[in-house]
Order: structure tokens, then C-alpha cells, then sequence
């Protein structure tokens, strides 16, 4: 099965092609691992949370315009071993339209440098879109560091960290109008499209499956692309291809409870002597 | 000896001081973070300056007094009128010139957007969230939500850190220099002019310590239903950062910016105070690396507990305030 070649050209005049980066991760709420090599330990993992944010913004983004109907394309990423399709599974029952995933031996290992490369090659190979979304960190790597580099080899505009994201469209031409919440300032970022967008969790409140999405999602398509398949050599990505080792880990020791008080009327007083007692006053 | 190039941003629009983060600093003029990017800088080689804006003599001093040997700066108003990109643009023409072993640059979300650049533009491994740095560019950090301490390094001739604050404590240099000072002149590549800032606000200063850099930490959850004011009165009295959990920002009742946890700050103060916060995994995320935890919760089995030094079972209402004015009385 092919993929649909969707362009905003031609369809509706303010359709939008969008792509969303889904990554596949060891889930937060367990007990995650180092493995061999200081790499992570990827049984029991699912779609990151932080990228339901990405896909309910596009999903919005789409509906706005007529949705599927209307020309629109939304198309769930993910690059992984071959179980990291569950997250693009899980994307479509949320409601993306089709899904691709990269999926190669020579993946394993990659850090954000050798990650963004073959993204960045996988976007091109999927040609011409308007929005690239992302989620604003992976709940694994938590490095923050795919949108920027991936907004750098595209050599598209890179709009991160987006607190809110609109997209204006005069015909076929498409502005993203972003917030962007920093420490010091909060600004106001215009970027014309195509364009790289990191989306934070405060954007949106993603939707969850329902009945319908679920039985719907079993007729979409995923594509599965080998790094052959988009052109990149092996030895650029992967372990070989990073320019990052983690040469050791240590496990620390997990926080353990200490002294638990109930308050019986001076247990502010009894803090401010646990401060003393530890210089903190 | 190897260059260190150390990268001091400045907030974007304002006059030539640097980043007004810091407090309580001894040298004038510069950030606590800069400052402990410098003292790093010097373990691992010679460090040169790249500074997003015209210096000022103050700061030209304290640079010296870091043992800074040149500085590079840019005046170009591209760095304050685009995101991101022309600051990275900017930091990979100076290190094409100076073959640094290092950029190092603070652990801010934009100072890690300018590491990500920097790292495509140079071929050079970027390692984020570093809270230490040896000789020969390995760097400490934890991962997993604190639950792993590593070891990570660079594979490439340059190395790009980005350090977390608190990792070292700020040392002048032994012998103070001169630093020359050179304008460079940037060119931009054109996707790097793609987003442009179009409405910037400041947000109002608090005065208090910020909280990635704060010894002292006061967080307040849901539990304070609205009124962060005990939260607010223990921290002022303790001379802490205000912190918060997600539940309390989304409710409008502190700025975001205030959020502890994986959306949010991670921090690790020597002390963590946490009231009327249940202990989620995402806000455990950014907070369990602290050297000590107190917890304030009317439930005693808050999972919040299970990480504390200190468990309070009780109202954050009465314990607060009671805390702040016996603070109050031991000090007068
Ligand atoms: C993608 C994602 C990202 C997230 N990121 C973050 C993050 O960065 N930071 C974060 O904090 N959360 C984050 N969360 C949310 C997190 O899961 C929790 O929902 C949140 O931390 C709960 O906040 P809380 O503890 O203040 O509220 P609750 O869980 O409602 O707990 C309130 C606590 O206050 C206690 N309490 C009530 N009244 C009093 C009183 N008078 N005195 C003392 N105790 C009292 C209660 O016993 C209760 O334990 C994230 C969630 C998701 C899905
Ligand atoms: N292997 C991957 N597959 C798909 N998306 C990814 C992958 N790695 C990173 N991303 C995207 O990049 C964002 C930031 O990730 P990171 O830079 O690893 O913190 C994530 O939220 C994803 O949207």
C-alpha cells in the first residue's frame, strides 16, 4: 500500500500536510533501565506522552481546515526497533490519518545528532509538507535537542516550544503564529511555513481513542522504510553514527522515606529544628 | 593549552548587562552562571568569551578576573530579533575561528536550542544537562529522571555542554587578564532568519533567587487551593525559590514559569520544601535530585512521602505559617 501524496496546492486552499513526530518510549510510570552498552532498556514502552501534544495540535489544525476531506494530511512519524510501531498504532487510533515508521538495525543507539539525521532524511523522502510538529522532549532522552538540530538540517525555520500555535493562511502561503514562554520573557514568534514545531504540554489537552478511532485505525495505512529506503548509510547513524557515548551509569540509590510526623499542633516548629540541624536557616 | 569558548546571552532588547539571573553575585555585572561556566571552563583549558551583545567595562573586569584572554561579541540586532538560530550562527563563525575543545553553554531550554544548532553546524556531540566536567570533557548528568547518574562524552574534536546551574562553585581565575574584545560580524544563513520574534514581554521580577539556581526551594501543589501565600511567606523568610506543581500553574494561580517537574524545572536545591503536593511521577522528576526533601500533605499516603526526609502529615495552612514565624522568631 502507498502512502497518500496529499499537498495543500490544488485541494482546499489552506490545507495543510503536516507531519507529526511520535517517538515510542519506556513508560514513565515504571521502572525504567540501562541496559547493555548504557542503552535503554526498551520492553514495555509506549508513545511518549508529551507527543499526544503535537498530534492533537495538528489534528485541530486539520479539522479547522475540512480535515481528510478537505485536502489535509496528518501522518504520524516514529524511527525505532521494529515494536516502536505501536506508538504510530496508538497515533492512529487518536486519530491520525496515515502512518510511516522508520525502522532499521542500524538505528539502534542513535543519539539526537544521528536521530535528527535520519529524520530529517525521512521527512524529505516523504516530500513537501507544510509543519513538522514535535513534542517538546522525549520522556526518555529528555534532551530537547531533535527539533532544534532536525529545524537545522531541513534549514526550515525552527518555532519551539510553542505554548500556543496558529496557523494563518493566505491562499496557498501558511504563517505559524506561536507562544513561546521563556524564563525571562514571553514572546510572540512568526515563522511562514514549512517550518519545524516543538509544541509544549501546556498547548492543548489531547484527546483520548475512542471506540471509533480504534476500529478506524485498523484500515489506515503505516509504511515501514528501511534507512535504504530513504538513503542514508548505516554507518551515519546508530551507535556509529552518534557523536555521544555514555561511557558508564550508575544506578542511584532510589530516595527512601525518612522521618513522617503528624502534626499535632507544632510541626511547623518541629521543621524549622529539622532546618537547624541541618544548617538550612 | 585547549580554548574553552563559554557563551554569556543576554536577555534579548535589554541594556549591555548580562543575564540578570543571578544573585548575591560577587562580581558585578555577571551571572552566577556564567561565572560557574567560566570556573569550568578553566578546568578543561583556556576559556574565550562569545557574548550575544556588547559588554559593559563592569562586565570587560569580571571576565578578567575570570582569567577570560579574548572576547568575542556581536552587535548585530539579528540575535535579538530572531529565535534561536542567529545566536547558534553566531557561537559556530567563532569557534570556526578558534577551534575551541568546548563550547559550554548554560542548561536553559534556549541554551540547549543553541547547543542542538551548534552541534549540526560544527559535526560536534552536544551533552545537555551536565552538573559536572572533568579534564578530559567528561560530563556528569542524570538521567532517567535522577535515577541513573552517567558519565557522557563527545566523540568529536569539539565537544558541546550545556551545564546545569549549581554544578561548581564560582572561582575567580589566579591571575586576572586583560580580555581584548573584537566585534565580530555575523552572516546569517536564511532559514536562520525564519522566525522572527514579533511581540516579546518581560515577565515582572520577582525578587527572589531563580528558582534552577535557588539553594532553597518552596513548592506548593493543588493543596493551597488558590492562595500561594503561605508558600510565598515561608520562602521569603527562608530567602527560597517559589516552586509549583503543575496542578497549580494550569490553575492560573502562579506562573508557569514556576512549574517543577518534567515540563517544568528541574532543580536541586540543597532543600525542597513541598506543600500540598501529592509526589506524581512527573513532578517527582524534577525534584528528587534535591539534597533533602520536606513534605507538607494532609494525606498520609501521599506518595510524596515516600521520597521525603521529612514527611509532615498535616494541614499546609497551620504548618506554614507556624514554620515562617518561628524563622521569624529565631532570627529577631
Ligand atoms: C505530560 C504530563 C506532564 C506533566 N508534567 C508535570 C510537571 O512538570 N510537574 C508537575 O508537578 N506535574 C506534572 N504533571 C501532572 C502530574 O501528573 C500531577 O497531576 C500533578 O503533579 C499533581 O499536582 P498536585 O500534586 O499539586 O495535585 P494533586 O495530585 O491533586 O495533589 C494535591 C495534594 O495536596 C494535598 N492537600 C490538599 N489540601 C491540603 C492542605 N490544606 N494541606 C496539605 N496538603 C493538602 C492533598 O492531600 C494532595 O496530596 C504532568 C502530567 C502529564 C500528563
Ligand atoms: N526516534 C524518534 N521518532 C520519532 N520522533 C522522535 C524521535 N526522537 C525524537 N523525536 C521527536 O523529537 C521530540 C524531542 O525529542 P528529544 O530531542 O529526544 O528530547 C520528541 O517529542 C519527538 O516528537
Amino acid at each position: 500500500m502507498e502512502l497518500a501524496a496529499p499537498s495543500g496546492a490544488g485541494s482546499g486552499a489552506a490545507a495543510l500536510n503536516i507531519v507529526v513526530l511520535v517517538k515510542h518510549v519506556p513508560d514513565t510510570q515504571l521502572n525504567r533501565r540501562l541496559g547493555e552498552g548504557n542503552t535503554l532498556d526498551r520492553a514495555e514502552s509506549i508513545l511518549s506522552e508529551l507527543d499526544e501534544y503535537p498530534l492533537e495540535a495538528a489534528l485541530q489544525l486539520a479539522e479547522a481546515r475540512g480535515g481528510e476531506a478537505g485536502g489535509n494530511m496528518v501522518t504520524a512519524v516514529t524511527m525505532g526497533p521494529a515494536a516502536a510501531v505501536a506508538a504510530v498504532k496508538k497515533a492512529l487510533q487518536i486519530g491520525a490519518y496515515q502512518g510511516v515508521h522508520l525502522s532499521d538495525q542500524a538505528l539502534a543507539g542513535s543519539d539526537a545528532a544521528a536521530s535528527s539525521l535520519a529524520l530529517a532524511a525521512l521527512i524529505r523522502h516523504l516530500g513537501p509538507v507544510d509543519l513538522v510538529l514535535t513534542g517538546l522532549t522525549s520522556t526518555d532522552g529528555e534532551t530537547s535537542l531533535v527539533p532544534a538540530q532536525l529545524a537545522a538540517r531541513l534549514e526550515l525555520p525552527q518555532v519551539t516550544f510553542a505554548s500556543s500555535l496558529e496557523v494563518i493562511s493566505e491562499g496557498d502561503s501558511h504563517k505559524a503564529v506561536a507562544r513561546r514562554d521563556g524564563d525571562t520573557y514571553a514572546d510572540v514568534v512568526e515563522a511562514v511555513l514549512p517550518a519545524v514545531v516543538s509544541v509544549t504540554d501546556q498547548i492543548n489537552h489531547p484527546r483520548y481513542p475512542n471506540f471509533k478511532g480504534i476500529m478506524a485505525a485498523k484500515k489506515k495505512i503505516i509504511k515501514t522504510l528501511s534507512l535504504a529506503d530513504i538513503g542514508v548509510a548505516g554507518e551515519d547513524v546508530g551507535t556509529a553514527g552518534s557523536w555521544t557515548v555514555v561511557e558508564s551509569a550508575a544506578v542511584r540509590p532510589p530516595r527512601t522515606a525518612g522521618t513522617i510526623i503528624t502534626d499535632e499542633g507544632h510541626a511547623g516548629i518541629q521543621l524549622v529544628e529539622f532546618l537547624a540541624d541541618h544548617q538550612l536557616l | 593549552m585547549s580554548a574553552v569558548l563559554v557563551y554569556i546571552d543576554f536577555p534579548a532588547g535589554s541594556d549591555a548587562s548580562p543575564d540578570a539571573a543571578g544573585t548575591g553575585t560577587p562580581t558585578a555585572g555577571l551571572s552566577k552562571m556564567s561565572m560557574e561556566l567560566l570556573t569550568l571552563a578553566r578546568v578543561v583549558g583556556e576559556p574565550i568569551v562569545a557574548a550575544s551583545g556588547p559588554l559593559s567595562e563592569e562586565v570587560r573586569t569580571a571576565l578578567g578576573s575570570h582569567g577570560v584572554q579574548q572576547i568575542f561579541q556581536c552587535e548585530q540586532s539579528e540575535l535579538r530579533e530572531y529565535l534561536v538560530a542567529p545566536k547558534a550562527d553566531f557561537l559556530a563563525q567563532v569557534a570556526a575561528r578558534i577551534s575551541p575543545a568546548a563550547v559550554l553553554l548554560d542548561n536553559s531550554a534556549e541554551g540547549k536550542e543553541i547547543a542542538a544548532r551548534l552541534g549540526v553546524a560544527l559535526s560536534a556531540g552536544v551533552v545537555t544537562d551536565a552538573i559536572g566536567l572533568d579534564r578530559a570533557l567528561l560530563a556528569e548528568k542524570a538521567v532517567l529522571a535522577g535515577s541513573y547518574l552517567v558519565k557522557a562524552r563527545a566523540t568529536t574534536s569539539v565537544a558541546v555542554i550545556t551545564v546545569k546551574a549549581n554544578s561548581v562553585t564560582p572561582e575567580q581565575a589566579a591571575h586576572a587578564t586583560a580580555p581584548a574584545v573584537e566585534t565580530v560580524k555575523v552572516s546569517f544563513g536564511p532559514a536562520s532568519l525564519g522566525t522572527r520574534i514579533v511581540e516579546r514581554t518581560a515577565r515582572p521580577i520577582s525578587g527572589r533567587p531563580d528558582l534552577s539556581e535557588a539553594r532553597i526551594v518552596v513548592a506548593g501543589g493543588r493543596g493551597v487551593n488558590g492562595d500561594f501565600t503561605p508558600v510565598e511567606e515561608l520562602a521569603d523568610a527562608l530567602g527560597a525559590a517559589v516552586g509549583a506543581s503543575r496542578a497549580a500553574t494550569d490553575a492560573g494561580w502562579i506562573e508557569h514559569s514556576a512549574q517543577v517537574g518534567q515540563t517544568g524545572k528541574t532543580v536541586s536545591p540543597q532543600l525542597y520544601i513541598s506543600a500540598g503536593i501529592s509526589g506524581a511521577i512527573q513532578q517527582k522528576a524534577g525534584m528528587q535530585t534535591s539534597t533533602l526533601i520536606v513534605a507538607v500533605n494532609k494525606d498520609a499516603d501521599s506518595p510524596v512521602f515516600e521520597i521525603a526526609d521529612l514527611g509532615i502529615v498535616g494541614d499546609l495552612f497551620s504548618v506554614l505559617p507556624q514554620a515562617t514565624a518561628e524563622i521569624k522568631r529565631r532570627r529577631s
